[in-house]
């Protein structure tokens, strides 16, 4: 186990060398650069740019040098914890990265918590008691979750809030607590806000994390080894518990890595509609105005985080299901 | 205490679907004798599992059971009736594992894949005494020797898929027996396995009845088998019980048509070379399809037999 472990660990290594690199590239790829965009900018507004001042924008993020000197220099910046600086925000790409990542992890916990929290309970009555009208009314909700596009659901949200109870539900915090340093005061007005955001980025996952733990169990509460183990005697809730969920539960563990990428870009339009300042709105920003430090350095976070979530959910995988080898 | 474990008396099990209605058993009756081996024989879905399912009662749903008892005489309790058992009756959990317990013919999944061989066994024990983990494990250890498996101390430890059929089917029978079940249900328990291990699966069961003096029903297609287990023998076909008597009059002098086609489809190696009978080439024009009551013979068996077949049988006795 132990081998396997640190096996796992340096095979992040190359992936994540490899990710850097194609991250790079890709953002390299369309026409032009965070200078150029800043000169259509400012050539807009009617404003001359000497072509000194244009070669020292240039110096300054590093466009005169070749592509694989520029890669290194980042890729080693962001090593050290030197993400550059974001021209879009005028703030150094670290504070803004370290900030919207906490609230973007908060949210998409949260809302995964969330997911379970229904979606557990709630495929295993529809499994157990299948074709019952409770399993009817279940998937039918869940469909009806499924096929309603989150951003839409979060509209609707902020106009009940709006209409019903007269309050403005977009954002993490209350205009008051915005900038506020962190208090009690302001903790209570963050969960106050959080539930908005969980529940709508939640739904559209519960919808099908239901529906895959239904067919699971379904397919395992017809195994033979259900049936020796109800011939044996167990009491019929242990009995669902030990032997069949234990094992329909498997295919979640194993897709707790791909959760983070999903819900990164599931936020992104939800968080734009409620003001959320998370990572999404941010990188799409970034991406449109080229601002290479801003969205590498986004698009990094998020490749360091799957993969460390792939690695998770292998391990745990691995320790949940006997059957798994390390070799 | 009666000398019949279980009397089963009409019972009858229907399946509903979507096309209709499938009366899996009509009017099933037999006696399981206590101490003795009881085999049932018959062809694919002629009720035989289902039958076993009901004494467990372990039909679910579409399936269930329509009508009949399954009287029940336990060694110590007083004696009930398992087919009116409602759901939720302790004795239910009693029953299962406790003093009926059932060996299943697939040991490939018969066992959960996540959970050691050791727990599943000792999971038997902890269900029915009020004993420690240690203790039970300590059970579950001594009855796996006993169904000889080599260096339990390492095996108890390892996972079903680390163990091959034949050693997985002794783990289902330690299972089973663990708890020492009045009735023992065999499945068709050595369907799934190659033959050599068939026949040490065969003899294991047969020496532990003997050791334990449990009851057996021995569930299986295979006559052979019949002959070399059981004390006596239940004919079914299409959900009926066609034929009830001991082996030797059941194999020896079959009375039925259908018992006697079973009979004459063994292959052996007097008829290389020959085409098999098949059951409709002996059976003939005899009806099958119609159900008769089941009568007793002078010889003490039963058949089932419409009366003109029965005036048949007694002419040629004469």
């Amino acid at each position: 186990m132990r081998a396997y472990v640190i096996k796992r660990v340096f095979g992040m290594i190359p992936t994540l060398i490899l990710i850097s690199g194609l991250i790079f590239i890709v953002i390299q790829l369309p026409p032009g650069d965070i200078v150029t965009s800043t000169l259509d900018r400012m050539q807009s507004q009617g404003l001359e740019v000497s072509t000194e001042a244009v070669a020292n924008l240039r110096a300054q993020y590093n466009l005169d040098q070749p592509l694989l000197i520029q890669y290194v220099r980042w890729i080693g910046g962001f090593l050290v914890g030197d993400m550059g600086y974001s021209y879009l925000f005028t703030r150094p790409v670290s504070e803004l990265v370290w900030e919207r990542l906490g609230y973007t992890l908060m949210i998409t916990v949260s809302s995964l918590i969330f997911t379970w929290a229904i979606a557990i309970p709630a495929g295993i009555y529809s499994a157990v008691r299948q074709y019952s009208f409770g399993d009817y009314l279940i998937t039918t909700i869940m469909l009806v979750g499924l096929a309603t596009p989150s951003f839409l659901l979060a509209l609707m949200a902020m106009y009940a809030g709006y209409e019903f109870f007269g309050i403005s539900i977009g954002g993490l915090f209350s205009p008051e607590y915005r900038d506020a340093p962190w208090s009690f005061g302001r903790l209570l007005d963050f969960l106050s806000h959080l539930w908005i955001p969980m529940v709508v980025l939640g739904l559209g996952g519960t919808a099908s994390t239901m529906r895959i733990l239904r067919a699971n169990l379904l397919d395992e509460l017809s195994k033979p080894y259900v049936v020796t183990a109800r011939a044996k005697g167990v009491k019929p809730m242990k009995l669902l518990f030990k032997y069949p969920l234990r094992i329909a539960i498997n295919p979640f563990i194993s897709t707790i890595g791909l959760l983070m990428p999903a819900l990164i870009s599931g936020e992104a339009i939800v968080s734009i509609v409620l003001g959320l300042p998370t990572i999404g709105p941010a990188l799409i920003q970034a991406l449109i105005a080229q601002d290479m430090y801003l969205a590498g350095s986004f698009l990094m976070l998020l490749a360091v985080l799957t993969v460390l979530g792939m690695l998770l959910s292998d391990l745990l995988l691995a320790w949940a299901d006997p059957r798994i080898r390390y070799e | 205490m009666a000398d019949n474990l279980l009397e089963i008396r009409d019972l009858a099990v229907e399946f509903g679907t979507d096309i209709g209605t499938t009366h899996a058993l009509r009017e099933v009756s037999f006696d399981v004798l206590r101490g003795k081996v009881t085999a049932i024989v018959g062809e694919s879905g002629s009720g035989k599992s289902v039958t076993a399912n009901c004494i467990m009662r372990l039909i679910q749903p579409p399936g269930r059971i329509t009508g009949g008892k399954i009287h029940f005489s336990p060694n110590d309790a007083p004696a009930y009736d398992i087919a009116a058992l409602p759901n939720k009756d302790p004795r239910l959990l009693d029953l299962r594992g406790g003093s009926v317990s059932m060996v299943f013919q697939e040991p490939m999944t018969a066992l959960s894949p996540v959970y050691t061989v050791g727990n599943q066994v000792a999971e038997a024990i902890l269900c029915h005494r009020n004993v420690s983990k240690e203790e039970a494990f300590e059970e579950a250890a001594d009855m796996l020797r006993r169904v000889g498996i080599d260096n339990v101390d390492r095996r108890i430890q390892q996972y079903p898929f680390e163990f091959s059929g034949g050693m997985r089917q002794r783990v289902v029978i330690a299972m089973a027996l663990v708890c020492h079940p009045q009735l023992l249900i065999c499945d068709e328990p050595t369907t799934a396995l190659d033959v050599t291990i068939q026949a040490e699966i065969l003899t294991l069961i047969r020496d532990l009845q003997k050791d334990l003096k449990n009851s057996v029903l021995f569930i299986t297609h295979d006559l052979g088998v019949v002959a070399q287990m059981a004390d006596q023998v239940v004919v079914m076909y299409q959900g009926r019980v066609l034929e009830v008597g001991s082996v030797r009059q059941v194999l020896k002098t079959p009375v039925h048509p259908y018992t006697r086609g079973l009979l004459a489809a063994i292959p052996g190696l007097a008829t290389k070379g020959a085409r098999l009978a098949t059951i409709a080439s002996v059976v003939g024009d005899a009806d099958l399809t119609t159900p008769h009551p089941l009568m007793t013979l002078a010889d003490g068996r039963q058949v089932s037999l419409s009366s003109a077949q029965l005036a048949d049988l007694e002419l040629t006795d004469d």
